[in-house]
């Protein structure tokens, strides 16, 4: 039951996605889906592990390059213009992705240097930004010293540094406590209410889902079977929450995913005990 | 805006000084082995070989070759952080910055190419004190050939390390293509008097011409000559920059 009208969608969108199709030789990945994220909304990108949410990111964010389909990214193709696509978004992603054998500050200049933010400028950028995530005490720290929560927070700074339109955050909550968790959908909250900033999120919590989205896609196997906001979601499928909602409509077996090299790599980094988190 | 196709290249670069000169136990730990070879190989074989037949000692023969080994090293792994920065997640973090990839893996070359530098000049001072004397006329440019063979390996490094996919392959290459690149090169021994199949090899292998470099301005034999131990480094370290350029720009996350 994929419902294309996505509601109160009144702007241009900010993503808009068109019959996007990945093939991996013969796995099709993610299977001619369609949506469009409206400007400043909070969107939840929700499937079981392996239904194509990475996938998808990836194809926004430059990473992989679709089969087929039409992507825009705040009005660039990224498959196209990649350098113009990427100025527009920020991005946290699943694993860290942040230096760390270097300070806080250097992480986010370094980022200000990538991204060619105005010299004079990058200076005060990176303390509103890290006084926002309350990090800016500990500018001077490498960030191998930082706690999860922390290397999280500062990633969120290091995503926003560069003023972008959209902010994607792929689980950006995994292996945190419930503080912490709450402190980062705050930090993000703020973002989205008060500079209609477009926040583009997955999660495997159904509860922030529902609590911190303005609108949500699920999609299994490939496809997406359901585009609304969580309440319409939730009345349609005739359950009490998002979580038994998304159960109903994405059964109850146990999706396997292999391993990437990565994660072989962090396994190994972990038994040599070199440089571990 | 004028900087925005160089800037980048200086932040990347500075990222891998900024890395190296933090770990203060790689850079001791790094010059262990080419003290050993120095000391075990420098002073145990001169008195067996006695003066050389251009009349240069085999101590002094031998360390512009070491200077060069641990350049190698150096170079090779600075190349293959790449693979660490993949586990760790900062590659990512490069690639979706609005920076082309060749930028990125230009950047990330010349510093580790830096960094290599570096290691070999305080080889060169270790040598130094322990009696190497080398024509002080020509540091600058035996400094210039450093920066050139590190820039040759850092880039070979890139190249192995964008199409491997985790550290399984290290000890191969270490025991295939570095230890072999060391040996074969003609850092330990003269090219003139060596097997015509040793020598054969050798004039395949790059690392020989920056060894060749390194004597002819640090003061002892030259078995090529600077034209073409100059020609064929520029040559190979711009074929390496564009293999390990293209190489990298294929990676996917």
């Amino acid at each position: 039951m994929p419902t294309t009208n996505t509601p109160s969608n009144t702007t241009e969108p900010s993503i808009s996605v068109k019959n996007l199709t990945k093939k991996f030789g013969d796995f099709t990945a993610v299977n001619e889906i369609s949506f469009n994220v409206p400007k400043g909304s909070s969107f939840a990108f929700l499937g079981p592990n392996g239904a194509g949410k990475t996938t998808t990111i990836k194809m926004l964010t430059t990473l992989l390059r679709p089969t087929s389909g039409e992507l825009s990214v705040n009005g660039a193709d990224p498959a196209k213009h990649p350098l113009l696509a990427r100025r527009s978004f920020g991005i946290v992603f699943q694993d860290p992705s942040l230096d760390d054998e270097l300070t806080a500050y250097e992480n986010m200049f370094l980022h200000a240097g990538l991204y060619g933010l105005p010299r004079a400028e990058t200076p005060r950028r990176i303390q509103e930004m890290l006084e926002f995530v309350e990090l800016w005490d500990r500018q001077k720290s490498l960030v191998k010293t930082f706690s999860g929560g922390m290397k999280r927070r500062l990633e969120i700074a290091r995503g926003l540094l560069h003023t972008p339109e959209i902010l994607f955050l792929d689980e950006p909550t995994v292996g945190l406590d419930p503080q912490t968790r709450n402190h980062i959908w705050t930090y993000i909250r703020k973002l989205n209410a008060e500079r209609g900033l477009t926040v583009f999120f997955t999660t495997h919590y159904m509860e922030e889902a529902e609590r911190y989205s303005t609108h949500v896609a699920i999609i299994d196997q490939g496809k997406i079977i359901a585009e609304d906001t969580a309440e319409n979601i939730i009345k349609k499928s005739g359950t009490e929450s998002l979580e038994d909602a998304f159960i109903k409509m994405t059964g109850h077996h146990v999706r396997e995913e292999e391993a990437s090299s990565v994660d072989v790599l962090r396994q190994q980094g972990r038994m040599w005990g070199k440089r571990t988190r | 805006m004028k900087s925005n196709t160089f800037y980048p290249l200086y932040i990347l670069w500075l990222r891998q000084i900024k890395r190296y000169f933090r770990s203060r136990s790689r850079i001791v730990g790094s010059l262990g082995q080419p003290l050993l070879f120095l000391l075990a190989l420098g002073y145990g074989l001169q008195g067996a070989l006695g003066q050389g037949t251009d009349g240069v000692s085999y101590f002094q023969f031998l360390a512009p070759g070491i200077i060069a080994m641990s350049i190698l090293f150096t170079a090779i792994f600075s190349g293959i952080e790449v693979i660490w920065d993949r586990q760790f997640g900062f590659l990512k973090e490069t690639l979706v910055a609005p920076v082309s990839r060749f930028s990125i893996m230009l950047g990330r070359t010349l510093g580790g190419a830096t960094v290599a530098t570096f290691q070999g000049i305080l080889v060169l001072i270790i040598a130094v004190i322990a009696g190497f004397r080398p024509e002080f006329s020509l540091i600058i440019p035996a400094i210039f050939f450093m920066f050139l063979i590190a820039i040759l390996f850092t880039a070979l490094g890139t190249a192995i390390a964008s199409i491997l996919e985790d550290m399984q392959g290290f000890q191969l290459i270490m025991n295939f293509l570095v230890m072999p690149l060391f040996f074969l090169s003609g850092a330990l021994f003269p090219l003139d008097t060596a097997p015509a199949v040793l020598r054969g090899i050798a004039y395949v292998n790059p690392l020989s011409y920056g060894v060749d470099a390194l004597r002819a301005t640090l003061g002892s034999v030259a078995h090529f000559g600077l034209w073409i131990d100059t020609s064929v480094l520029v040559l190979v370290t711009l074929a390496f920059i564009g293999v390990g350029a293209y190489l990298f720009s294929r990676i996917k996350i």
